[in-house]
């Protein structure tokens, strides 16, 4: 009886498993994980992105190999002789998958749905350089606002004829860049409507925060900071200026005359038609102004979080399912894009199924009818799935077969704009003293770990900024550079020792103490904090241990700089040395060291406002010769791409971002596979490349290049 | 049989009261939050974020919302964007809420989308767990001793003597690279399944395997057997109309706790043969500090050990009358 | 033998009680003498037994054998095939580099040193992608992984004996509350409970090394054994149950005897086989678990490690490029011979204690 049931119970599981059955896809590739959103205003992560740049489309795209901008849905742009308004022009026929145009509305209402605070949108920021954005999403909706001639201030009504009130509005964003607050307002004192709270320099002149109502001073906020900057980064939370007694009538008064706002009102009404820098002169026009002149900001506009949505698909789901509509819209069945693919079928941790868009205006020019997005997030798995023909790309094969991996043609590891360090916490001693810092970073041999470790063409790197940021040069901390390798390591160590002893440690002086090296769960972290710990016990003698915590925890530890040396990387979100050096000034959110030097912070605030772009960089590198004097970090390795292709795959190119763009993949022909494999370099290693032996080919391609 | 049902109904509420308290608040003593990233957030931006999932409220009040079924949120459930008029949510409604790691997602969609993956491979699995355990238990007890018994429990103990990840990898080696018979991992078809069930049910196997053979071993040597032997009944039928029912109790005691490892424990072997089961979860949005999914996948599991074990003690008294339900 | 009766009569009060526990012990001495008989004649189970004992052995005095150093890193592309015995027996250059050992591995590192100098074995196993060799790797990694399982095993014997006991012999209501907590323990997954432990634990771990001298690798056993204690408690239970209306307890009770004293006296000897038995089985459940947590990379930190390390090392070797198979094969095959030993020996020392079986051989 027993076995009868089982038997039945087996059949039933197999006929489940069979019933859920997919036709292959055209193409094949693992995203390492299951993407945690396809909402484009909400995401932040690599494999979101990928799934993202298939499904919609910005204003422009990048060039798959120089990452240049290409038009996009914004067929012609220009900028204004200031550089700080963008004119977008968009194309005619670009169409929504549900057959609506898409228009400058659409990306007006995406741009401010992105940075609405309501959206919670991790990557807000990156719209903060147009002009109002960053106090458009800063704006509390739960305060009001006074609109007119006096503020900018907002008002939140604490008890009855009691108010806390605070700098707001985008008007304040002006004053960026160093300027700092006089409050003139005393505990106690009695203010007269139109008396000012605080003053500030503005030009010549000075500009003070005007009252409109008579008021009392309770009492002045006594942690608001003086500098305008600072005030800035959080005008509706720390940063309130004070608190006020006002008569209750006065207060029904302003708000029965308009003056004062709720949160939402004053948005719609005063920030989005007049303070915001977005407009829509017509459907086929968008005009965006910035704050400063923004060199990058058109690989800005490419970047998956500024792309659109369809608010009609917004809305109608709304409509349809008030609980949970904020899932529902997403769903494949209901999701509206505009880019080369739609999402057919999605299933948590396996696969996304993407299918060709008709609707999109190049489907011409798009080659494959079916995608398969795989979650596979064991690296040896996915190794293992590629190499038996199920996947066409991954980007990480496990390490240890690197080396046989090298020479084969579908394996060609390129430079990558990602730099691999480690971070000293600088307010723990003897981390503190930049000699030890020095001394610890001399004695680390950077060639052993990207040729014994890494193995993938890492490029050993004394400094922070990886090369290929256009005309940014490589700078690097002091070391010997002979080229002799180990006449240089010999050199460096007795250097190293050299610091560690006028520091007061080793031989006469004091013991160093035994310090740990935090890293997250992973085999590359901790092959190489093994390494560096052998290193630094070898060459200087001093005692490390290694400590791995979880992702969360570590990230935890980082941020409470509950560490002592700490593995960290960052990976530039666009080719500026911007983006890896803004981190660095005091107290910034992803400095995490402690580490503050007024020149530095004085270097890139003034490198965000230059309009000169030789000047501009010129700052950059200044700041980060001063980074790396001081060496809060220790830099390891400037990253290499892994990506294992089938050499079949057309239309997929390496770049210094490592960003891959779905529409401009195909199949190659055998002839065109022939032709390219006979300009490889020779000693290649040929394998095999599954796939179409006629190619897949886009309707418009030319047929001379099949 | 109503009472012993109702008192472990009541049994089973206290039960899954007490898990969910206890988990909910230590799954929020640990630190790193389920929006932390490599990238830190502007302070603005990460109270938008908690205050979208209420993560900004106290943890009593957290857990009132989260337990039901009173809405507390004045403004509606924001995270699901709702207009407020909603009176009642929460787990006791049925809501796990949504997901704070797979945000397309509630909680009930990602258990609804891979239970049924893990339900089948659990299937398969214990298909061949009680296949190869049952079979070579009972010819390892009739034979006791002779060269077949060691043989036999040999090759069982030895689905307990490596983790199961090193299993994967033989199997993965033989039946995927020497002889490439089957997909190495991914889901799709029953081949796909072949590998990670026999991975999943091989320590299984070997515990019902050594199970069968004690109960057998006892059974054989009651007096009714010896009884039937007596009568002059072929072995054959003693075999199997007496002996393997009795034999076969302890096998049927272990199956509640099995199916419940084997539906949980398939973590590691979902990993490497990547199927997308609930497995996964379980470690998964713990390391993620997917509070709602968590504790969704923990009170799937309570209720399946607690379900699977009720159902065991209900067909031991079926199997042996001598059994009372009082007593369990 | 002479001595387990001493202690009996060592412990015992009045003379009726005396006398009923020397019947007691009595009886005892002949179901321990007349296993011990039976499990010689298992010869599976006493094979694995002497396997077991000269792995042991060989696990304790590690740091006596001439093997290259567990640790020291020699960075190599990639990881180095085995070198037969015969072709390279040894090389010069050993390395005195460990993590920080007791005092008594210190010493026999000194002895080490003394009788072989700087020799070492080449790498008959072969060498990892760092250089360092199995061999050494396995037999070190021995070590951590038996002092897991010893140390989870006994801290579930304490508390899961000591519970289980408890219920059993106090019974109705205190029992009934007392296994519907085992029952709710049962139903949280422990993966949770260990995630969430060790995490409380790093985080103190500063506190507890300065203040309490607890590293955290002795936490992590106590974790696990805290783990494994439930099942311990209601096997038990199940024979203190049994056991707890027999005559000799009742006889125990009238005499007067403490709680304390019956359980631990009079009920715990009693259920010793059968704790015995599931011990043996709870050890090779511990290793393979420490396994498990090293693949979610939760287990003992680096340069130290364990089989379950060495396993995970092995199984992320597995691709058709290039299978390095003694990363596999070797770590793989010590972990297997040792749970399968530990298994027998449990199979047989069940067969032996199990009064129903005997004398039926």
């Amino acid at each position: 009886m027993a076995f009868a049931l089982l038997g039945l119970a087996g059949v039933l599981a197999l006929g489940l498993a069979a019933g859920t059955r997919l036709a292959p896809a055209d193409m094949t590739y693992n995203n390492g994980a299951e993407v945690s959103t396809l909402d484009p205003a909400t995401v932040s992560g690599v494999p979101e992105g990928r799934v993202l740049k298939a499904i919609f489309e910005g204003l422009c795209v990048k060039d798959p190999r120089t990452l240049e901008p290409l038009p996009g849905v914004a067929e012609a742009w220009e900028l204004s002789a200031d550089r700080r308004t963008y004119t977008f022009h968009l194309r005619a026929d670009a169409r929504w998958s549900n057959g609506d145009p898409v228009t400058a509305q659409d990306f007006l209402f995406s741009w401010r749905r992105f940075l609405h605070p309501a959206t919670a949108a991790e990557y807000a920021y990156q719209l903060w350089y147009v002009r109002g954005g960053e106090q458009y999403t800063l704006l509390d909706d739960a305060l009001e606002y006074v609109d007119g001639e006096e503020g900018p201030l907002w008002f939140q009504e604490l008890a009855p004829g009691r108010v806390r009130v605070g700098f707001a509005g985008p008007e304040l964003e002006v004053l960026a860049g160093g300027r700092t607050l006089r409050v003139d307002a005393r505990d106690g004192e009695r203010v007269a409507r139109g008396t000012a709270l605080c003053r500030y320099p503005f030009g010549v002149d000075e500009q003070g925060v005007y009252l409109p109502c008579d008021a009392t001073v309770l009492r002045v906020n006594p942690a608001l900071s003086r500098e305008v900057d600072e005030v800035l980064a959080d005008p509706c939370g720390a940063q309130w200026l004070a608190e006020l007694e006002v008569d209750p009538a006065a207060l029904a008064e302003l708000r029965a005359a308009g003056r004062l706002l709720p949160g939402a009102r004053y948005r719609r009404e005063v920030v989005e038609p007049h303070l915001l820098g977005l407009s829509a002169p017509d459907a086929r026009t968008l005009v965006v102004a910035l704050k400063a002149p923004t060199p990058y900001f058109l690989q800005i506009v490419a970047f998956y979080p500024l792309f659109p949505v369809n608010r009609r698909n917004l809305d109608e789901a709304r409509e349809r399912w008030p609980g949970d509509w904020e899932l529902r819209w997403m769903r494949p069945e209901n999701l509206v894009t505009n880019g080369p693919y739609r999402i057919e079928f999605r299933r948590v941790n396996d696969r996304i199924r993407l299918r060709k868009s008709e609707t999109y205006w190049d489907a011409a020019n798009v080659a494959f009818d079916s995608i398969d997005v795989l979650a596979v997030d064991h690296l040896g798995t996915s190794l293992n799935l590629y190499l038996t023909g199920a996947l066409d790309w991954i980007d990480r094969p496990i390490t240890n077969v690197i080396p046989r991996l090298m020479p084969r043609e579908d394996f060609d590891p390129q430079p990558y704009l990602g730099s691999y360090f480690y971070r000293f916490n600088t307010t723990r001693p003897p981390f503190d003293d930049p000699r030890v810092r020095r001394a610890l970073s001399l004695a680390v041999d950077r060639r052993a770990i990207v040729e014994k470790i890494t193995k993938a063409g890492e490029r050993a790197a004394w400094g922070l900024a990886p090369p290929g940021m256009g005309a940014y040069p490589t700078v690097e901390t002091a070391h010997a550079r002979s080229g002799d390798v180990a006449a240089d390591l010999a050199t460096d160590v007795a250097e190293a020792r050299r610091l560690l002893a006028e520091a007061g440690f080793g031989p006469g002086g004091a013991e160093f103490p035994t310090f740990e090296i935090l890293y997250n769960t992973d085999q590359t972290h901790k092959d190489i904090a093994e390494v560096v710990a052998s290193e630094w016990k070898q060459h200087l003698g001093l005692n490390v241990k290694l400590l791995n915590q979880e992702w969360k925890v570590y990230l935890d530890s980082q941020k409470n700089k509950d560490y002592d040396v700490c593995r960290s990387a960052w990976i530039g979100d666009y080719a500026d040395p911007n983006t890896f050096l803004d981190m660095w000034v005091t107290d910034g959110d992803n400095n995490r060291t402690g580490w503050s030097n007024a020149r530095y912070d004085e270097l890139i605030r003034q490198a965000a406002a230059e309009s000169d772009e030789a000047a501009r960089l010129a700052q950059f590198v200044e700041a980060e010769g001063l980074l790396l004097e001081e060496l809060p970090i220790l830099p390891l390795y400037y990253y290499s791409t892994r990506n294992l292709v089938n050499p079949r795959l057309g239309g997929f190119h390496a770049n210094v971002l490592d960003e891959h763009f779905p529409k401009f993949w195909y199949w190659k022909s055998d002839a065109e596979l022939a032709r390219d494999r006979a300009a490889l370099p020779p000693g290649t290693v040929l394998v095999d490349a599954p796939g179409p032996a006629a190619g897949k080919y886009a309707p418009a391609a030319r047929t001379e290049d099949r | 049989m109503l009472r012993f049902l109702l008192r472990r109904a009541l049994w089973f509420a206290v039960t899954l009261w007490v898990v969910v308290t206890v988990s909910f608040f230590l799954m929020r003593g640990v630190r790193g939050g389920p929006f932390d990233g490599e990238r830190a957030l502007n302070p603005a931006i990460e109270r938008n974020i908690a205050a979208r999932y209420h993560l900004d409220w106290p943890l009593w009040k957290q857990y009132l919302q989260y337990v039901g079924p009173l809405n507390l949120d004045e403004h509606g459930p924001r995270f699901l964007g709702g207009d407020g008029s909603e009176l009642l949510t929460g787990i006791t409604t049925g809501d796990f809420g949504p997901s704070f790691k797979y945000r397309d997602f509630s909680v009930n969609d990602v258990i609804g989308q891979s239970l049924p993956i893990s339900v089948s491979l659990g299937f398969i699995a214990l298909a061949w767990a009680l296949l190869l355990g049952l079979s070579s238990g009972i010819a390892s007890a009739l034979w006791r001793g002779s060269r077949t018994d060691v043989t036999l429990r040999l090759a069982a103990t030895a689905g307990i003597a490596l983790p199961n990840f090193t299993v994967a990898g033989f199997l993965v080696i033989g039946f995927v690279f020497l002889v490439p018979l089957l997909p190495v991992a991914g889901y799709g078809t029953w081949r796909h399944l072949v590998l990670p069930g026999f991975a999943l049910g091989a320590p299984f196997a070997a515990y019902i395997s050594r199970l069968t053979r004690t109960g057998m071993l006892e059974v054989l040597s009651h007096d009714y057997i010896r009884t039937a032997h007596a009568k002059g009944l072929p072995p054959r039928i003693v075999l199997l109309r007496h002996a393997i029912k009795g034999g076969l109790l302890p096998v049927i005691s272990y199956l509640g706790p099995a199916t419940a490892g084997i539906l949980t424990g398939s973590l590691v072997i979902e990993r490497i043969f990547a199927i997308p089961g609930t497995g996964s979860h379980f470690v998964n949005s713990a390391l993620n500090r997917d509070y709602t999914l968590a504790m969704g996948v923990t009170i799937l599991y309570t209720v399946l050990v607690y379900g699977l074990n009720t159902l065991v003690d209900l067909a031991y008294t079926l199997l042996d009358p001598r059994i009372e339900l009082e007593q369990s | 033998m002479a001595d387990e009766r001493g202690w009996s009569l060592g412990l015992g009060g009045g003379d009726l009680e005396r006398l009923l526990a020397e019947a007691a012990q009595h009886k005892g001495e002949s179901l321990w003498q007349d296993a011990w008989r039976r499990l010689r004649r298992n010869r599976t189970a006493w094979w694995s037994l002497v396997f077991l004992a000269v792995f042991t052995a060989v696990a304790f005095l590690a740091p006596l054998l001439p093997l290259p150093s567990p640790v020291t890193l020699d960075l190599q592309l990639e990881p180095q095939p085995p070198v037969a015995p015969w072709t390279e027996l040894g090389r010069h250059g050993f390395e005195r580099d460990y993590w920080e050992l007791s005092w008594i591995d210190e010493r026999l590192v000194d002895a080490r040193v003394a009788l072989f100098g700087d020799w070492q074995t080449g790498p008959w196993l072969g060498t990892d992608a760092k250089g360092r060799d199995i061999l050494a790797r396995i037999v070190w990694g021995s070590r951590t992984s038996i002092l897991v399982a010893l140390a989870a095993a006994l801290c579930s014997l304490a508390i899961g004996v000591t519970y289980g006991a408890l219920a059993g012999y106090l019974g109705g209501a205190i029992d009934n509350v007392m296994m519907r907590i085992v029952d709710i323990l049962y139903s949280i997954p422990f993966i949770f409970v260990v995630i969430f432990l060790i995490t409380i634990v790093n985080e103190y771990r500063a506190e507890l090394e300065d203040t309490y001298g607890i590293d955290r690798e002795t936490i992590f056993y106590l974790v696990i054994g805290a783990i494994y204690w439930l099942t311990m408690a209601r096997v038990v239970r199940g024979q203190v149950l049994s056991l707890r209306h027999a005559e000799f307890i009742d006889a125990a009770r009238v005499l007067g005897a403490s709680t304390r004293r019956i359980v631990f006296v009079h009920l715990v000897p009693n259920v010793l086989s059968i704790v015995i038995v599931y011990l043996t089985l709870t050890i090779p459940a511990v290793m393979l678990f420490e396994a498990f947590l090293s693949f979610l990379g939760l287990g003992i930190e680096p340069p130290k490690v364990s089989w379950g390390l060495l396993a995970v090392d092995g199984s992320e070797m597995v691709n058709p490029v290039r299978l390095y198979w003694w990363l596999v094969l070797f770590p793989a095959g010590a972990m297997g011979a040792t749970l399968l030993a530990l298994n027998l020996v449990g199979d047989g020392l069940r067969d032996a204690l199990d009064p129903k079986l005997r004398g039926k051989d």
